[in-house]
């Protein structure tokens, strides 16, 4: 399995860097923060990476994408995260155009991907409730039969993205009772829809987050988004993407945490003395080294199999995952250490940092999460 | 890419004619298989023929040039030969500190003669070398080390003492670091030699160790006469030498635990099934489980580490900082595995030989305990962490270390 970059993927990482770096520093998460921006992120910057191709990358050619793979996604998501880039890149592109792209029918994808692409349609994935947990198929929102089409009502709980989303892609049961696999109905309510409600959540990572609120939500049959029933298979396949895909995402933001650090022990004089001298935080940060390459060779291993070995996938995004959640969080708690006082202060990026690592380690599955997971495909 | 495939095939076809029917799927590591030496009696007569057949080809040394016993081959095909090698089950056909440590430096530094005397030796197994490095009282600081070596003549007479020596005692050679210069700063009167274990004055005594083994001992030199050509390199430059040598050193000791590591998951879980009395499905004890989890997760991980450090040279980049966490964390590795192993077994661990323990009981045991000296030797971690710290990471040189 090809573990390094070829020269294109190379040449698109260094881009993505170049761009994020000039223009999603992370000055502009936290301006987007103090002045409780409406969107939660920019909409111009969405339009402008959707020019560039990142958006529509693993849409195909006829939707206004460019056909590349998961491993490319990933690069991308690499370089957001080491900026904590806030675009709905998850919400979208991971979950939103992957779940159109496995179950939609042509007319749906049709209607969607290429607005998509364009970046001008937002799409969130209204799944997990209040108490979900890691549990995908541990729905209670109800989708009863109407004529031809459905009512739904329920609650949705932590949707990524679903202030702002044009589309949201909502999962009911149309059988069975709160954790049954079989049941669970995948369907497309567009904004605006009567009967749905969106209020905006507020999170320690200050990222986009609401509850969708469902009361006899009407839609037609063509808001059926593939099976009825089948939706919670469909929803454990876009969940194992979005892990390999936020592992990415975790490895970029580990990384620029990591360098911030090592960064500050060269400079932080005590003693008479860089602290970085002091071998106690030698050996420390010489071991998140350690932690970050090994995370780093799963995360390539993982995206790398998305694309080219559907086989090991499941154990790779396990492995994934399972490890950029604890690397982000044993990173970002070092990084504040290190730093002393001033590591707990809001006025430095690193706050920020450990935020976003909670979330993300938490979010698709926490390390335990996945660990069982990779016990239960190891049949033991 | 062409060539590769014909390679591939042409070797496939010569093992499967060729290789001895009883030594395949015998394998059991890159570096586990017959090491040679005068000393080594009662040998199979099919290890001496597998031997004969592959250093006759150059395979024992495969990227080495063939002028040296090697073959010449490109990394790329000594892998493809690797494969090939795991592929039907066999073991290496000679392994030891000559191929691992000695003969590499001697490629980088050895004069002409040395090379033309001591390289086709060690490809055929015929010579076993080991390591004098360690002293009593120079360890993690080797360069303080005392084992004198004296002009006189064209020779140099050693006096002094080297402890921890691997498999000094079945060894035919020792490649030893001596001071030359006991007023230089430390680093600067070393001097690299090249010592015949069968010159006078040279003895060998095992030292036991907690696994009940005793594959070292300490080795004492007492007015040891060493010929000037068997100098490595530059006299009072040997400290050069050393560290191309360690840097052998340690990688092959990641690359060795890489390749063990491949079936402990599955030899975990069949003796967590059988010491917990559990058949298919799940893990009753949750904790074991995970355990049996992150150890398999650390070991992926690690070795899709060396695999990416390994494409990475292969693409034509220098050896990138990949390479030098494979000590430390291979070691660690290897470690927290036999300690969940004899976790696993519980009770049952407690055995040291004999009625009422199993087999594979009884080497977990002894493994847990050998695997104890991965972290101290070739460097312990805490001076690797030292090493990634400052070569890789750039942090300034603690003072207080007084290094
Ligand atoms: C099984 C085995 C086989 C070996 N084979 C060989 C061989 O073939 N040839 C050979 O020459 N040697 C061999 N060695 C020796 C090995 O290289 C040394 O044991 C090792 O380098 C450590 O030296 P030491 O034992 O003197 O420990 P010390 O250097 O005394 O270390 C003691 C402790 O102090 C720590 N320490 C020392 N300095 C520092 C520092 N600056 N900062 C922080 N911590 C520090 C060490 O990490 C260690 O934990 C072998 C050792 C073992 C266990």
């Amino acid at each position: 399995m090809k573990l390094i970059l070829d020269e294109e993927q190379a040449a698109l990482l260094k881009t993505a860097r170049q761009f994020m770096d000039e223009r999603s520093p992370v000055s502009r998460v936290r301006e987007l923060r103090d002045s409780a921006d409406a969107t939660g992120f920019s909409r111009a910057l969405w339009k402008r990476m959707a020019e560039l191709g990142w958006v529509g990358l693993n849409l195909p050619e006829a939707y206004g994408g460019s056909e590349l793979g998961l491993f490319e996604l990933c690069l991308i998501l690499e370089a957001g995260g080491r900026n904590l880039c806030p675009e709905p890149f998850l919400s979208t592109v991971v979950l939103g155009a992957g779940a159109l792209m496995a179950a939609g029918t042509d007319a749906q994808k049709a209607a969607w991907l290429p607005r998509v692409a364009e970046g001008d349609a937002i799409v969130a994935l209204a799944s997990d409730e209040a108490n979900s947990r890691y549990d995908v198929c541990a729905i209670e929102a109800r989708a009863e039969l109407d004529g031809d089409g459905y009512r739904l009502s329920g609650e949705k709980s932590q949707v990524l993205d679903g202030h702002v989303a044009d589309l949201l892609i909502v999962s009911a049961r149309t059988a069975g009772g709160r954790s049954d696999r079989e049941g669970v109905t995948l369907f497309l309510v567009e904004a605006g829809t009567p009967g749905l409600s969106v209020t905006r959540q507020s999170r320690v990572d200050g990222r986009n987050a609401a509850i969708v609120t469902l009361e006899s939500v009407e839609v037609g049959p063509g808001a059926l988004l593939g099976a009825p029933g089948a939706g919670c298979a469909l929803l454990e396949t876009l969940r194992q993407r979005a892990a390999a895909a936020v592992s990415a995402e975790m490895l970029g933001l580990a990384s620029a945490a990591y360098e911030q650090t090592l960064a500050y022990l060269k400079e932080r004089v005590q003693f008479g003395v860089p602290i970085g001298s002091f071998q106690a935080l030698q050996h420390r940060a010489a071991r998140l080294f350690i932690e970050l390459e090994l995370a780093r060779s799963s995360v390539l291993a993982a995206a790398r199999a998305a694309d080219d070995d559907p086989a090991a996938f499941p154990e790779l995004a396990a492995l994934a995952k399972a490890r950029a959640s604890e690397l982000v969080i044993h990173v970002t708690n070092e990084a504040v250490q290190m730093h002393g006082g001033i590591g707990m202060t809001d006025e430095l990026d690193i706050g920020f940092y450990m935020k976003r690592a909670r979330a993300t380690a938490v979010a698709f599955g926490d390390a335990s999460f996945w660990r069982t997971r990779w016990a239960d495909l190891r049949g033991y | 890419m062409a060539l590769d495939e014909a390679f591939g095939d042409e070797v496939r076809r010569w093992l499967e004619e060729h290789a001895p029917r009883s030594l395949r799927g015998t394998r059991r590591g890159r570096f586990d298989g017959f090491w040679g030496g005068r000393k080594a009696t009662g040998v199979d007569p099919d290890v001496l023929r597998w031997r004969d057949m592959m250093a006759e080809r150059g395979f024992t040394a495969p990227t080495w040039p063939r002028q040296y016993g090697g073959a010449g081959l490109s990394a790329a095909d000594a892998r493809t030969l690797d494969q090939e090698l795991a592929r039907l089950g066999l073991p290496p056909a000679v392994v030891g500190f000559g191929l691992t440590m000695i003969g590499p430096t001697l490629l980088d530094y050895g004069t002409e003669a040395q090379k033309r005397r001591h390289l086709p030796a060690i490809c055929r197994g015929e010579i076993r070398w080991c390591q004098g490095y360690s002293e009593p009282q120079a360890g993690s600081d080797l360069a303080s080390l005392r084992t004198r070596a004296v002009p006189d003549g064209d020779a140099f007479v050693v006096d002094g003492q080297k402890v921890w020596t691997s498999y000094a005692d079945l060894s035919d050679w020792i490649f030893c670091l001596v001071r030359t210069d006991p007023a230089a700063k430390k680093q600067q009167g070393i001097t690299f030699l090249l010592i015949d274990m069968e010159t006078p004055g040279v003895t060998a005594r095992r030292i036991a160790l907690i696994s009940g083994a005793s594959p070292f001992c300490e080795v004492f030199l007492e007015g040891v006469r060493v010929p000037r050509a068997q100098v490595v390199g530059e006299v009072n430059g040997g400290w050069t030498v050393a560290k191309a040598l360690l840097g052998y050193e340690r990688s092959m000791i990641g690359e060795a635990i890489g390749g063990q590591l491949a079936t402990s998951e599955a030899q975990l879980v069949s003796g967590a099934r059988r010491h917990l009395g559990a058949a298919a499905g799940p893990l009753p004890d949750p904790s074991l489980r995970d355990a049996i989890v992150r150890n398999a997760m650390d070991e992926r991980a690690f070795a899709l580490t060396i695999e990416r450090a390994r494409q990475g040279v292969q693409s034509g980049r220098a050896p990138g900082p990949e390479s030098s966490i494979m000590k430390v964390a291979g070691s660690e590795l290897k470690q927290r595995r036999w300690e969940l192993a004899v976790r696993i077994a519980g009770p049952a661990g407690l055995g040291w030989e004999g009625p009422g323990f199993a087999a594979d009981d009884l080497e977990a045991t002894r493994e847990w305990l050998r695997s104890r000296a991965n972290t101290i030797e070739g460097g312990t971690s805490e001076i690797q962490l030292d090493i990634l710290a400052r070569r890789v990471l750039g942090l300034p040189s603690g003072k207080e270390a007084g290094r």
